[in-house]
C-alpha cells in the first residue's frame, strides 16, 4: 500500500531481483558458515559471565528438545498416518478420553517445568548482575552514562574518562555502574555479560570479565532515537600491563571533564569519535544521577543500588 | 482554530512518506468511487454501517482486520527492504521514516489486525455456537467496532496528515515524554489505542454476559464448545486487562498533554511504572489473542478429524489456568530492569508454569488426531502448520523466560523471532484457519481449497525464512529496530529474511487470488445445508448465511458437540410444531456516529483543537444520552414472516436432494 | 410494579427480567474493570507519593476538616440514594425524584469542595505538573471527582425520566445501575480517605 512513489510491483520485483542477486552468495555463507555461527557474539562468550549464561540457554534448549522434538514428530506423522485416504489406520471416533494419557501430558510438561525452576532459581541468583565475581582480585570500577547517542566511561580510580572505548584489564572483574543521561538505554556487551538497562536519576549495575585479552563490539540494544543505530563501543580486554600503559595515554589527552565542558558532550550526537578525557571533576557521575533526583527524599523508587 | 495543525503536516519530507500517503488517500478514493459507481451508499448505511447484527457486525470487523494485515504487512516488508540493504548505508528510509514505520508495524498487527480479527470472529460464531439470537448489548457491540475503527482511522490519518510515533508499538517513556518525542506522532499512538481499546474492554463484557446468560436450554457450562469457552476467557482478560493499557496510556498523555511527571527523567517521574501497567496488560494481551485461535485449533481439528475432541475437560481446565495465570507474569518482558534475583526468578517461574497448560493443549490436538481420518482443508493445513511451528516458539519462550539467559537475548533479533514465532503460528494461523472454516456461515458459500493450500504453504515457508535468520542473528548480539549497521557477517541473513517477507506476501496474493476465485464460483460451492464440513457444534444446524434471527426456534442441547448428538438422534432438520414471533434490536446510527466523533475527539487532541474536542465530547454524551433513555429499541419479526423464511428454506434443501 | 414486574416473565433470555439481569451483570463487569483502573492509580499514587521533586508533600497540603466533610456528604448520599431506591420499590414518583435531587446536591457540594481543594493547591504553586506526587494525587483523585460528576449528570436525567415516563420496568432497571455506580464511587472514595489523606497527615 504505502510503498512509495514508484509503485509498488517495481519496488518489489526490484527487490526480488537485488535479493536473489544477493542470496546466493549469502546461502553458500550460511552453508558454508556454520564457523560463522560458531563465532557469533552469544555463542562464543570470552568470559566467565557469558559463558555461563550461554551455557543455561544451552541447557535449557536440550532439555525443551525432549518435549519439542516428540510433539513434532508425532504430528507430522499423525498427519500422514491419519489422512482420510489411509483406510488401512484405525478409526476410532468416539475415543475423546484415557485418565492414563491425561495424567501424562499433565504430569510430564509439570515435571520439565519443576526441573527447569530448579535450574532458573538457582542460575538467577547465581548470575544476578549485582553480585561481585569472586576473584583474588578486587574489581576495576568504572561508571557508565548512556547519552544521546554515545556511551561515556569513568574511570574513578584512574580519574579518566572515555567516551565510546571501554578499556580494562583482562582477568580482573570489572564492576559497571550504569546510568542515562537520556532516554532509557541498554548497556549490552554480548560475548561478556548480559545487558542492563540505563535509566536516568537511577543507577544499575553489571559485573563482567574477560578471560583474556581481546577487543569486542558494545551496544545499546533498547531504541532510542534517531542516533541508535551507531550507538556502539569498542570494548577492549587489556593484558594487565597494556592497561597500564592505555592510562597512561589517557592522561595525556588535553581534554579535561567538568560540570563546564560536559554539557556539550551530553549534546545529542552522532557517531561521536572515541574521545580521552585526561580528568574528570570528582563527583560528576553521582552529580549526574542526582541531576534528575533533587526529590527532596530519596532516590525516585530507585532500582537496586 | 487548528491548533498545531499547519501546511507542515503533510508529509513532503520525502518521496516514500508522499508516496504512502498517495496510496492511502488513493485507495479511500477509489473505494469511495466504486461504492459511488455501484449506488451502493444507502445499502450500506443501512443493511451494514447502522448494523447490530453480530454476523454483520463481526463480517466488517474481519474486512478491517484484513485491509489493516495488508497495512502492517507493507511496513513489515519495507522494514525488510531496508535492512536487507542498509550495511554501512542509510538504505531508502531515513532514521526517523524507519523508526515510524516498525512503531506502526506493531501497533497495526496487534490492535488493528489481531484485535479485530479474533473480535470478528467471537461476533460471528459465538452466538451461533451458544444457539442465542443476537449478543447481550447489540448497541454496544456496534459502538465497540466503530471505536476500533477509529482507532485504526487515525493511524492511517497519520501516514496523510503528520507523523505516526517513533517510539515503537510499547511506547516506552521518558522517549515517549514530550521532551524526547515533542511531535504528534506519539499523541496518534495513544489516543488510537485508547479510543480502540475502549472497544475492547466493552466488548469483553459484552461477550462475558452474552455467553454467561445467554446460551441455549441445555447447554450447561461443560457442554459449551472450546471456542465458546477461550472467548469467555479472552473476554474476561479483555474486560480487565484492557483498563491497565487505558491507565497506562492516560498517565502518558497526562505527561504529555498536562505537563504532568508520572513518567518523565525528572521532577520525581518514575518510568519504570510505565513498563508494568503497560504489560499488566500487554501480557494477558497475548492470551487475548491466542485463546480464540487455540480454540479455533480445537473445533477445526474435531472436525477435519472427524473424532471427537481429545481430553475436552482437560482443554477447558487448561484454557481457564493460562487465562488466571497471565496475570502472573508480566514481569518478564523486563528481567534487565535491575529487579533482585527473587524477583526476576519468580516471574520466570510462573512464565515456565504457563508452558504446563500449554503443552497439555498441544497434546490433546495431537491426540485428537490420533486414530481419526483427517481431511487436509486447508483449516487443518494451518493447523497442522501451527503445532509444529508453535513448538519452536514456546520452546524459544522458555529460554526466555530464564532471566539469566533474557540477559544475553533480551531486545535482540531473537526476542523479535521469537514473539513473531508465537503470534504468526498461535495467532494468525489459527484466524485464518478459522476464516477459512467459517466463511461458508457467513456468506453461503464455501473458499477455495486449492487457492487456501496454496496460501498456507507461502505463509510457512515464509514465515521460516523470514524469522529462522532473526533467531540466529539474535546469537550474533543484533539488537531489535536497527535502522543501519556495520556488521557484514548480518546482511546474508537479513537477505533471507527478506526473502521471507516476499515469500509471506505471495501467501497474501494467494489469499487475494482465494477470494477471487470463490467469489466467481460462488454457485459451484454454494451450502444449502449450512453444514459444508459435517459439523458437531451448533452453528452448522442453521442455513448459511443465518437468518437475522439465528435460530427460528431455540435448539435443545444435550450433548458437547450439539449438532452431532442431533443427527445421531436424526432430530437434525426437523421442524417445529409452530413459530412464534422474534423480537430483535433495531439498526442503529448512533454506533457509527459516536464511533466517528471519538476518531474526530481524538484527532482534534492529537492537534490540539481544543474546541474542537469541546464539541465532539458533548456530542458523543448527547448521542449516548439519548440511545440509552430509547426503551424502543427492538422490533419483531412475526411468526409467519418466520415461517415464510423456513419454508424458502426447506424448500432449497429439498430440491437439493 | 417495578419489583413484580422485574421478575415477572422469566421465559426465554429475551424477557424484560433477564434483559435487567444481564445489563446488571454487565454494569458489575464494567465496575470491575473500573475498580482495576483506580486499583492501579492508587498503586501508582504509592509508588509516587515520596516523589514530592522538592516540592510540597501531603502533609503540607492536605486539610483533613475538608476531606472529612467531603466524605460525611458523600457517605450522606449514598444514603440518600438508598432511600430514593427504597421509594422507586413501593412506586412513590414524588419521593424517588426528591430523594433524587437530595443526593444531587450532597454530591454537588462534595465536588464543590474537591473543586476549591484542587484550585487552592493549584493557586499555591502545587498543580499536578509540579512533581510526580503531584500529578498522582490529582490524577487519582481527580478521576473519582470525574466519575461523581458524571454520577451527577446521570442522576439529573434519570430525575427526568422519572418523572416523564414513571417508573417503567427500564427506568427502574436504570435507577438500580445507577444506585450501583454511586454506591461504588462511595467505596472509592474511602480508599481515597484511608490511603491519601489519612497517611499523609498522619
Amino acid at each position: 500500500m504505502a510503498i512509495g512513489n514508484e509503485g509498488a510491483g517495481a519496488i518489489v520485483m526490484g527487490l526480488v531481483y537485488r535479493l536473489l542477486r544477493g542470496a546466493a552468495p549469502a546461502g553458500a555463507a550460511l552453508f558454508a558458515g556454520g564457523c560463522d555461527l560458531r563465532h557469533s557474539a552469544v555463542l562464543d562468550p570470552k568470559g566467565p559471565i557469558a559463558l555461563a549464561q550461554r551455557d543455561l540457554l544451552f541447557d535449557a534448549f536440550f532439555v525443551m528438545l525432549v518435549v519439542v522434538v516428540p510433539v513434532i514428530v508425532l504430528t507430522l506423522w499423525f498427519a500422514w498416518r491419519y489422512r482420510a485416504g489411509n483406510t488401512a489406520a484405525t478409526y476410532a471416533p468416539k475415543w475423546s478420553k484415557s485418565p492414563r494419557l491425561e495424567a501424562f501430558v499433565w504430569l510430564v510438561p509439570s515435571l520439565i517445568v519443576v526441573a527447569v525452576a530448579v535450574l532458573v532459581w538457582r542460575s538467577t541468583h547465581k548470575l544476578d548482575p549485582y553480585r561481585p565475581i569472586a576473584s583474588a582480585q578486587p574489581p576495576l570500577e568504572v561508571q557508565v552514562v548512556a547519552q544521546d547517542w554515545k556511551w561515556l566511561f569513568i574511570y574513578p580510580e584512574q580519574g579518566v574518562a572515555t567516551v565510546n572505548q571501554l578499556a580494562f584489564p583482562s582477568g580482573r572483574p570489572l564492576s559497571l555502574r550504569i546510568t542515562s543521561d537520556t532516554v532509557m538505554n541498554a548497556f549490552y556487551v554480548p560475548q561478556l555479560a548480559g545487558q542492563i538497562y540505563a535509566m536516568a536519576g537511577m543507577q544499575t549495575r553489571l559485573q563482567l570479565l574477560a578471560d583474556a585479552p581481546g577487543s569486542f563490539v558494545g551496544r545499546n540494544s533498547m531504541y532510542s532515537g534517531d542516533g541508535f543505530s551507531d550507538q556502539f563501543f569498542e570494548v577492549v580486554a587489556l593484558a594487565p600491563a597494556d592497561f597500564d600503559a592505555w592510562v597512561v595515554k589517557v592522561r595525556q589527552a588535553p581534554a579535561r571533564l567538568d560540570a563546564k565542558s560536559y554539557p556539550a558532550l551530553a549534546a545529542k550526537s552522532q557517531r561521536h569519535p572515541v574521545t580521552f578525557y585526561s580528568a574528570v571533576e570528582p563527583g560528576l557521575y553521582d552529580s549526574i544521577i542526582a541531576k534528575y533526583a533533587h526529590s527532596g527524599h530519596a532516590q525516585p523508587a530507585a532500582a537496586r543500588r | 482554530m487548528f491548533g498545531r495543525l499547519t501546511i507542515d503536516a503533510l508529509p513532503l519530507y520525502s518521496w516514500v512518506a508522499m508516496g504512502g500517503a498517495a496510496v492511502t488517500v488513493g485507495g479511500a478514493l477509489l473505494v469511495a468511487l466504486l461504492i459511488t459507481w455501484l449506488g451502493a451508499w444507502r445499502y450500506l448505511w443501512t443493511e451494514w454501517l447502522t448494523s447490530v447484527d453480530h454476523k454483520r457486525i463481526g463480517v466488517m470487523y474481519i474486512v478491517l482486520a484484513l485491509v489493516m494485515l495488508l497495512r502492517g504487512f507493507v511496513d513489515a516488508i519495507m522494514m525488510r527492504a531496508q535492512q536487507a540493504f542498509s550495511l554501512n548505508a542509510g538504505g531508502y528510509l531515513p532514521p526517523d521514516h524507519f523508526d515510524q514505520i516498525f512503531s506502526s508495524h506493531g501497533t497495526i498487527m496487534i490492535f488493528f489486525m489481531a484485535m479485530p480479527f479474533m473480535t470478528g470472529l467471537i461476533n460471528i460464531v459465538v452466538p451461533l455456537q451458544i444457539g442465542t439470537r443476537d449478543v447481550a448489548f447489540p448497541f454496544l457491540n456496534s459502538l465497540s467496532l466503530w471505536l476500533t475503527a477509529s482507532g485504526a482511522g487515525l493511524v492511517m490519518v497519520s501516514l496523510v496528515i503528520g507523523k505516526f510515533s517513533t517510539a515503537g508499538w510499547t511506547g516506552y517513556p521518558p522517549y515517549s515524554g514530550i521532551e524526547y518525542s515533542p511531535g504528534v506522532g506519539v499523541d496518534y499512538w495513544i489516543w488510537a489505542i485508547l479510543i480502540s481499546g475502549v472497544g475492547s474492554t466493552l466488548s469483553g463484557i459484552n461477550f462475558i454476559v452474552t455467553i454467561l446468560k445467554r446460551r441455549a436450554p441445555g447447554m450447561t457450562l461443560m457442554r459449551m464448545t472450546p471456542f465458546v469457552w477461550t472467548a469467555l476467557c479472552a473476554s474476561v482478560l479483555m474486560a480487565f486487562a484492557f483498563p491497565a493499557l487505558t491507565v497506562a496510556c492516560g498517565l502518558l498523555a497526562l505527561d504529555r498533554l498536562a505537563g504532568m511527571h508520572f513518567f518523565t527523567n525528572a521532577h520525581g517521574g518514575n518510568m519504570m511504572n510505565y513498563p508494568n501497567l503497560f504489560w499488566i496488560w500487554g501480557h494477558p494481551e497475548v492470551y487475548i489473542l491466542i485463546l480464540p485461535a487455540f480454540g479455533i485449533f480445537s473445533e477445526v481439528v474435531a472436525t477435519f478429524s472427524r473424532k471427537r475432541l481429545f481430553g475436552y475437560s482437560s482443554l477447558v481446565y487448561a484454557t481457564a489456568c493460562i487465562a488466571l495465570l497471565s496475570f502472573t507474569v508480566w514481569l518478564h518482558h523486563f528481567f534487565t530492569m535491575g529487579s533482585s534475583p527473587n524477583v526476576n526468578a519468580f516471574f520466570g517461574i510462573t512464565t515456565m508454569i504457563i508452558a504446563v497448560p500449554t503443552g497439555v493443549k498441544v497434546f490433546n490436538w495431537l491426540l485428537t488426531m490420533y486414530r481419526g481420518r483427517i481431511d487436509f482443508h486447508p483449516s487443518m493445513m494451518w493447523t497442522v502448520g501451527f503445532m509444529v511451528t508453535f513448538v519452536i516458539g514456546g520452546m524459544t519462550g522458555v529460554l526466555l523466560a530464564i532471566p539469566s539467559a533474557d540477559f544475553l537475548m533480551h531486545n535482540t533479533t531473537f526476542l523479535v523471532a521469537h514473539f513473531h514465532n508465537m503470534i504468526i503460528p498461535g495467532v494468525l494461523f489459527g484466524y485464518l484457519a478459522g476464516y477459512m472454516y467459517w466463511f461458508p456461515k457467513a456468506f453461503g458459500f464455501a473458499l477455495d481449497r486449492t487457492w487456501g493450500a496454496r496460501s498456507f504453504w507461502c505463509w510457512m515457508i515464509g514465515f521460516y525464512l523470514a524469522f529462522m535468520p532473526l533467531y540466529l542473528l539474535g546469537f550474533k548480539g543484533m539488537p531489535r529496530r536497527m535502522e543501519t549497521y556495520n556488521d557484514p557477517s548480518w546482511q546474508p541473513y537479513l537477505m533471507v529474511a527478506a526473502l521471507g517477507a516476499v515469500v509471506v506476501m505471495l501467501g497474501i496474493g494467494c489469499m487475494a487470488m482465494q477470494l477471487y476465485v470463490s467469489l466467481r464460483d460462488r454457485r459451484k460451492t454454494v451450502d444449502l445445508t449450512g453444514d459444508p464440513w459435517d459439523g458437531r457444534t451448533l452453528e452448522w444446524a442453521t442455513t448459511s448465511p443465518p437468518p437475522p434471527y439465528n435460530f427460528a426456534t431455540l435448539p435443545e442441547v444435550r450433548d458437547r458437540e450439539a449438532l452431532l448428538d442431533m443427527k445421531e438422534r436424526g432430530t437434525t432438520w426437523q421442524r417445529p410444531a409452530r413459530y412464534e414471533d422474534i423480537h430483535l434490536p433495531k439498526n442503529t446510527a448512533v454506533g457509527v456516529i459516536v464511533g466517528g466523533l471519538a476518531g474526530v475527539l481524538g484527532f482534534a487532541i492529537i492537534w490540539y483543537i481544543w474546541w474542537l474536542v469541546v464539541v465532539c465530547a458533548l456530542a458523543m454524551w448527547v448521542a449516548l444520552v439519548v440511545r440509552s433513555s430509547d426503551d424502543d429499541a427492538e422490533f419483531t419479526i412475526t411468526a409467519a414472516e418466520v415461517k415464510q423464511i423456513e419454508d424458502a428454506r426447506y424448500r432449497l434443501l429439498g430440491s437439493r436432494t | 410494579m417495578s419489583s413484580a414486574a422485574l421478575h415477572a416473565t422469566p421465559s426465554g433470555h429475551d424477557g424484560a427480567a433477564a434483559t435487567h439481569e444481564q445489563r446488571a451483570l454487565g454494569f458489575w463487569l464494567y465496575l470491575m474493570g473500573d475498580a482495576v483502573i483506580f486499583a492501579l492509580l492508587f498503586a501508582t499514587y504509592v509508588i509516587m507519593v515520596n516523589n514530592t521533586a522538592g516540592g510540597p508533600a501531603g502533609k503540607d497540603l492536605f486539610d483533613l476538616r475538608n476531606a472529612a466533610l467531603e466524605t460525611v456528604l458523600l457517605l450522606v448520599s449514598s444514603t440518600t440514594f438508598g432511600f430514593a431506591s427504597l421509594s422507586a420499590r413501593t412506586g412513590n414518583r414524588g419521593a424517588v425524584v426528591f430523594w433524587l435531587l437530595v443526593t444531587f446536591a450532597l454530591g454537588a457540594g462534595f465536588v464543590f469542595l474537591e473543586i476549591r481543594e484542587f484550585a487552592g493547591m493549584i493557586a499555591a504553586g502545587a498543580g499536578p505538573d509540579r512533581s510526580g506526587f503531584l500529578s498522582a494525587f490529582f490524577t487519582l483523585v481527580g478521576t473519582h471527582g470525574v466519575h461523581v460528576s458524571m454520577g451527577l449528570v446521570w442522576i439529573l436525567i434519570m430525575c427526568g425520566q422519572v418523572m416523564t415516563k414513571g417508573l417503567s420496568v427500564p427506568v427502574v432497571s436504570r435507577l438500580f445501575r445507577l444506585g450501583l455506580f454511586w454506591h461504588f464511587l462511595d467505596i472509592a472514595w474511602v480508599g481515597i480517605f484511608s490511603i491519601v489523606y489519612l497517611p499523609g497527615l498522619l
